[in-house]
């Protein structure tokens, strides 16, 4: 059952053509790993799918919200890791504080790091902080998941640990897509793996 | 007054260094503010590197007689007995008052005016205000550091009249006919030609106070003095004196009696300073023995006056900081034409004086609007910091990584949310150390509103130096007051964002 479904994808900035002709689908509770070489496009095609960068041609067709867990976390500075998980609960989908800081423990508890719940992200190693920022992102209960290169901050063992939480979140149900340049990492752990390269998804 | 001599005299920035330094024993160099005005020292309106008015006139008599040529140094009315003190020149000559402090700190030359304090009011309300005691409540303007002013302080005691003290002689009665102030006190000439101005002022036929004008010199030229109170024994004999008031249309039947018990004592101080010296402030002052009795009295003055500062500096950083958090966000979030609007707004603010911001802003509007003194000075001193915070909340606002605002847009946040919880939260942190910097700066550029007339606490510790004729014990204790208000401040600074580090 494809969820996913991106079409003749084409993104632009300025003069410059980053990503074109790009078009790939995902079903639900696959995981599919885009590879390529770091300035392939594969941010890119992320970002769009986030609504981050606006498209200059193409359709994204997905359910929504899209969550995204970025290379660099980004978790927000001024709160501790565990506000970071519930403040969009609260905020966005104005669930109440009490279940809403429940949920961002339980979270946290299933990830790992539910000791870690009153630091702030700039007391947190790589690891726990990419686990709060995925626990951040499944707060909102995405439908789809997207990662952009997860494994950079992860040493090798830690990497076999990505690979086995991505896998039972996607048995949950979720569409996952990894931005990598990690081949063993995308062999660990997606069913299907997309070779990116000058901006376009190539024939592997 | 077209029978005006334009006198041989430039100003000593025109005079070659060299020329200076070989005729130093054939010049007098006077000092005194062509700021003041005709009649005493205007620069010549047909040519600008001149001064006229009768104390030009006077410098060239005693010059003249002495075998000298006169030489014009600009000071600055409020600072000309320190330079007098200091030898900046050999003799100032500027409507200077004869007072107690004075007579101890400089050697003082012969009074050779004399003039009467009267009060000026509004045409309608001459049957009103008579005297000084029905103005009860009432704001009376006069000029600092000055015979008037010692009138007001003690009428303040006496009648309950709020003194109200300008740093010049034309915007008393300017502000006097807006009705910002109901009276004003200062000599007859002040007074006619204030009158003569602003049509709608009349001025009460009663004497409040009677004073004299000396020439002032560094305590140890008293040899160079006693040459000049001869040439004006002299000038008052012959009648030049009188021509050089005469022809500056200043000449009254007062002049002839203070000369005649001039020429009539021989002693140094033939006449008392003032009408008033005996029970002033500052005769009062100069008879205690010790400065810090003084200090004791002024105290409470002083402490008065800081709280204004502290006041004023607090509620016009609040308004810096709101309307400068607002410029910021409209620069970082506005469109196109408001961006220009508000960057335009903080370059023309930053790029010109706070002085003149505040200049226009009291002065510049009264026909407009009438502001209060206090109120015109928060919304300038407010106005122009907000222009400098906004710069500061700006940076900080783009200092904020903008993988965390992606971050939150991915999530759902609408960008008010990411400003209000996410990005200025951290940007005040980071905003936070040059806040306080600039607060302490603020505490201190509020004395600039001393020029429309608030007095805080440099204004009022410029009253009390000029009162006890010192600025030794005034001005520590002004500096202290300054730190008491500045250093907690700072520690309440650190002390927030330590707080911040651990939590």
């Amino acid at each position: 059952m494809t969820v996913l479904d991106v079409r003749s994808l084409e993104v632009r900035r300025g003069a410059r053509t980053i990503v074109s002709a790009v078009s790939f689908a995902a079903a639900r509770g696959e995981i599919v790993a885009l590879m390529g070489a770091s300035g392939a496009g594969k941010s890119t095609i992320l970002r769009a799918m986030a609504g981050l960068d606006p498209l200059s041609a193409g359709t994204i067709s997905l359910p929504r919200p899209v969550a995204m867990v970025f290379q660099f976390h980004h978790l927000f500075a001024n709160m501790t890791a565990h506000q970071n998980v519930w403040l969009a609960l609260v905020h966005v989908f104005k669930r109440p504080h009490a279940e809403s800081e429940r949920r961002a423990q339980e979270l946290l508890d299933a990830l790992g790091v539910g000791h870690r719940a009153t630091a702030l992200p700039h007391e947190l190693s790589g690891g726990e902080a990419q686990r709060v920022a995925i626990a951040r992102a499944l707060a909102i209960e995405p439908p789809v998941l997207l990662m952009d290169e997860p494994t950079a901050s992860l040493d090798p063992a830690r990497r076999g640990d990505l690979a086995a939480t991505l896998r039972r979140l996607a048995a949950e149900g979720r569409t996952i897509i990894v931005a990598t340049h990690d081949a063993d990492f995308a062999g660990a752990c997606a069913h299907r793996v997309l070779h990116v390269a000058d901006g376009t998804i190539i024939p592997g | 007054m077209n029978c005006r001599r334009p006198a041989v005299v430039l100003c000593v920035a025109l005079l070659l260094p060299s020329a200076a330094g070989a005729q130093a024993d054939v010049v007098l160099r006077w000092g005194g503010d062509a700021e003041g005005g005709a009649p005493y020292v205007e620069a010549d309106p047909t040519d600008p590197s001149r001064v006229v008015g009768f104390d030009v006139e006077v410098a060239e008599l005693l010059a003249s007689a002495l075998g000298r040529t006169p030489q014009f140094v600009q000071v600055g009315f409020t600072s000309i007995d320190a330079e007098a003190a200091r030898r900046d020149f050999d003799i100032g000559l500027s409507g200077i008052e004869d007072s107690p402090a004075r007579r101890a700190r400089l050697a003082i030359t012969l009074p050779y005016y004399e003039f009467r304090e009267v009060l000026t009011v509004r045409a309608a309300d001459a049957n009103k205000y008579r005297s000084l005691a029905d103005l009860r409540g009432h704001r009376v303007a006069t000029l600092g550091a000055t015979l008037a002013y010692d009138l007001l302080a003690a009428s303040q005691a006496r009648d309950g009249i709020i003194p109200v003290t300008y740093e010049d002689d034309v915007h008393p009665y300017s502000d006097l006919l807006l009705g910002r102030v109901d009276a004003v006190v200062l000599d007859a000439i002040l007074a006619n030609r204030g009158v003569r101005r602003n049509a709608g002022l009349v001025n009460q036929p009663s004497t409040l106070a009677v004073g004299h004008y000396v020439g002032i010199l560094a305590a140890d030229q008293t040899a160079l003095r006693d040459r000049m109170n001869d040439v004006l024994r002299n000038a008052m004999r012959d009648g030049r004196l009188e021509a050089i008031f005469k022809r500056w249309n200043v000449w009254n039947q007062d002049q002839p009696r203070l000369y005649a018990r001039v020429l009539g004592d021989a002693s140094p101080y033939p006449v008392a300073a003032s009408s008033l010296a005996a029970s002033s402030d500052a005769a009062r002052a100069m008879s205690e023995s010790r400065t810090w009795q003084a200090a004791a009295r002024y105290f409470p003055a002083l402490l008065r006056a800081a709280v204004i500062t502290i006041v004023l500096s607090c509620l016009s950083m609040g308004l810096a900081v709101v309307v400068g958090a607002l410029i910021a966000s409209g620069r970082v979030y506005g469109s196109a034409p408001l961006r220009l609007v508000l960057t335009s707004y903080v370059e023309i603010v930053r790029g010109t004086p706070l002085l003149l911001q505040l200049f226009v802003l009291y002065f510049g509007l009264a026909a407009v609007i009438q502001l209060p003194a206090f109120v015109a000075a928060l919304i300038g001193l407010g106005l122009n910091y907000a222009a400098y915070e906004s710069e500061i909340y700006r940076g900080a606002l783009e200092a904020v990584p903008v993988g965390q605002l992606d971050a939150a847009r991915t999530l759902g946040f609408s960008e008010r949310q990411i400003l209000r919880l996410i990005r200025a939260p951290q940007a005040f942190r980071l905003a936070l150390a040059p806040m306080t910097n600039d607060f302490v700066a603020l505490l201190k550029d509020s004395s600039l509103v001393s020029v429309i007339t608030v007095v805080e606490l440099t204004k009022q510790t410029s009253i009390f130096a000029s009162n006890i004729g010192s600025w030794v014990v005034p001005g520590l204790m002004c500096a202290g007051m300054y730190l008491a208000m500045s250093l907690p401040l700072a520690r309440v600074a650190r002390r927030i964002e330590r707080g911040w580090r651990h939590a």
